[in-house]
């Protein structure tokens, strides 16, 4: 194995902080209570169950109240999506964009294949969305509005504060998948009138497993998991307890860390950004980099394709991602690039760093000199733009 | 990540003969860059039809790199008859395997030597496909007769099998059904295959190649007079996608270049049914 490990690929999953993992220890061992129970054992666990949903709480602005956890972000949204509808079940219409992330985007693909009617919000070249576009397909029979915060693959962050009151005002219920824009960008709930928001704990340094979903007083809801009266009745089975109390931590910290992720994170992204950009041969950011999460960059390498960077990235220690076909597991491009319309020649050479607070500036370093070196390497073996690479040896 | 054979690995770490032929006496593609990856093959061969050299270059994965590497170390030495005989599968076997969703890329390296193949003896790839080839998967432009072929050659028995060694079927998933009479017609028990008629039609990835080649010839040259450029975004059956750069892209009449100049051309020089659609950057 290579001596360095550069990990940028934060948008799929974090490092569990040192803080959140201690503070999980006790509940594998002493602390093994069922919250539930009547008696001791179980009583000092539910407390700090119930410290943890503060925690959470005041990450986003909500009321403890409205706080339930789930297994994971998957969970969420499926609850979310599906809690609201049998709970309106007379409205037939539903509204999404094109760029959501699966879990949304392929239950809302059963629902239209199961008696909805589905719209599907377009984005522009910069992968923005279009608010006069929601505002036309709102109608009396629309039931629910789906959209995410921020994009996984581009960062672009979606003007959902403003989506979520022409929803209230249409009569609707708006949920937000939030995934990836909890810790790394401020959310207050109190603010804005969006009914259910999703977070996944390991987006931001808590454990795999465990995520939450935000559910407004009010708010029309049918739970999905039935069984005991866990989470006030809204989602049934024995809590996660060690990772409830870790993603109350995490929480607890992304509430100290948000500013540094918006300066320090913000400019070692940047710095990142702009070095390729200059240094590379032919590089361009996917997406609106002024509405952006401050921990991403996506950067389309013409004529060099995802899958092989990936490889020779992942030689020289460097976790990254790409929108490729060949790493979707599927045959297909990423959905969401397609949807800005990104050309077939950027598509597929296409790479995404997400960075974290543990990311330094001799990471960034490192990345741009390895993905320097491997963007010339693969142009000498395409058969695309040879012209352009000849040149720029001379 | 996916599980590839430590042979894969060497051979997309340490490509062998890549690079240029610059007096090749056949050259041969396959693929398309719209699909994520291509190959270009160039072939030297001698008057006993003996290649006596072989160089690739490939846009693509790692699977796309290490198959056409092992392609030319397979064919250097053997005659093109000989060389005619070695299937995808043998490619594959070469390699110490490919994961089953990676074949695609064995049979994108066969694609090419046969193309080369082709051109040595003459036949132009439009001459080869035209008339006989019936695409059935619109997605990634797979004609029946390939589809055919690779089941054949790698006894393959599901749709998902198809999709993993040829993309088709790993789109929009139309063409299942008609996949699954491929692969009922050949299967051993069936009936002898019945021909069907054929419908002489580009496949999605001739037609991006011929529209990407009437940009460069007739089109580029005379936008990049006016400080402009055009860019193919997607073609989906007769709907070229474009985006105008540089000058035109501020260009109050470019709307107009667009309808009255270029779609005239595309028309002309791919096909008479196309209309053109513009992106703004």
């Amino acid at each position: 194995m290579s001596i360095r490990e550069v990990y940028v690929d934060n948008n799929a999953t974090t490092m569990t902080a040192p803080e959140v993992l201690e503070s999980m220890q006790p509940f594998f061992s002493r602390l093994y209570g069922n919250p539930s129970s009547m008696h001791q054992f179980g009583g000092q666990v539910k407390r700090h169950i119930d410290r943890a949903r503060e925690q959470v709480a005041a990450l986003i602005g909500a009321h403890p109240a409205e706080i339930m956890f789930t297994s994971c972000g998957t969970e969420s949204d499926n609850a979310a999506i599906r809690g609201v509808l049998s709970a309106t079940p007379d409205k037939k219409h539903i509204i999404t964009s094109r760029v959501e992330h699966p879990a949304v985007k392929n239950v809302f693909q059963y629902l239209g294949q199961n008696g909805y009617r589905v719209s599907e919000l377009s984005v522009d070249r910069e992968g923005r969305l279009d608010l006069d576009e929601l505002r036309e397909v709102l109608s009396d029979d629309t039931a629910l509005v789906s959209l995410m915060w921020a994009n996984n693959e581009t960062g672009v962050i979606f003007p959902v504060e403003q989506a979520a009151e022409m929803v209230r005002a249409a009569g609707a219920a708006f949920h937000c998948d939030a995934v990836q824009a909890a810790g790394k960008i401020p959310i207050d709930l109190k603010r804005t009138p969006i009914d259910l928001l999703s977070i996944s704990g390991h987006k931001l340094h808590a454990p795999k497993g465990i995520g939450v979903l935000f559910v407004r007083k009010g708010t029309h809801f049918s739970p999905w998991l039935l069984g005991g009266h866990q989470e006030s009745g809204r989602r049934a089975g024995t809590e996660n307890v060690p990772s409830i109390v870790g993603l109350g931590r995490a929480c607890e910290l992304a509430r100290e860390c948000i500013e540094a992720e918006n300066t320090a994170v913000k400019a070692l992204r940047d710095r990142l950004e702009k070095t390729l950009l200059e240094r590379a041969i032919d590089a361009s950011v996917n997406g609106d980099t002024v509405n952006r999460l401050p921990n991403t960059t996506n950067i389309s390498f013409k004529y060099i394709e995802g899958e092989s960077i990936l490889i020779l990235l992942s030689e020289a220690g460097i976790a990254a991602s790409s929108g490729s076909a060949c790493t979707s597991g599927s045959l297909e491009p990423s959905h969401v690039l397609r949807a800005m319309g990104v050309p077939f020649t950027r598509v597929h050479g296409s790479v995404r760093f997400s960075l974290s607070r543990y990311t330094t500036a001799e990471d960034v370093d490192y990345i741009v000199e390895n993905m320097l070196r491997i963007e010339r390497r693969l142009r000498e073996i395409s058969p695309f733009g040879r012209d352009e690479l000849a040149s720029q040896s001379r | 990540m996916w599980d590839y054979t430590d042979k894969v690995k060497e051979h997309f770490m340490n490509p062998r003969n890549v690079g240029d032929i610059p007096d090749a006496d056949a050259v041969g593609e396959a693929g398309s860059l719209a699909c994520g990856d291509q190959m270009k093959l160039m072939l030297k061969v001698d008057e006993h039809e003996v290649i006596t050299d072989a160089k690739f270059q490939t846009f693509g994965c790692g699977s796309a790199v290490a198959s056409a590497s092992a392609l030319t170390e397979m064919i250097i030495g053997k005659t093109l008859s000989e060389a005619e005989k070695i299937t995808n599968r043998d490619i594959a076997d070469f390699l110490g395997g490919l994961p089953a969703e990676k074949m695609h890329c064995s049979v994108m390296g066969h694609e090419a030597l046969e193309a080369a193949v082709q051109h040595y003896r003459g036949v132009s790839a439009q001459e080869a496909s035209a008339g006989k080839k019936q695409i059935v998967c619109e997605c990634f432009g797979v004609t029946a007769e390939e589809i055919e072929r690779v089941a054949r050659d790698n006894a393959l028995r599901k749709i998902e099998d198809v999709t993993n060694y040829t993309k088709a079927g790993g789109g929009c998933r139309q063409c299942h059904g008609r996949i699954q009479e491929i692969l009922d017609r050949i299967a051993p028990a069936a009936e002898p295959a019945v021909v069907r008629p054929a419908a002489a039609k580009m496949t999605n990835i001739q037609k991006m190649k011929l529209i990407e080649e009437t940009f460069e010839k007739e089109i580029r040259p005379m936008l990049k007079a006016d400080g402009g450029d055009i860019e193919l975004i997607d073609v989906d059956g007769d709907r070229v996608v474009v985006s105008l750069r540089g000058m035109c892209s501020a260009c109050a009449s470019s709307s107009f270049t667009l309808k009255k100049y270029i779609e005239p051309k595309l028309r002309e020089f791919v096909s008479p049914a196309l209309y053109i659609e513009e992106v703004k950057p």
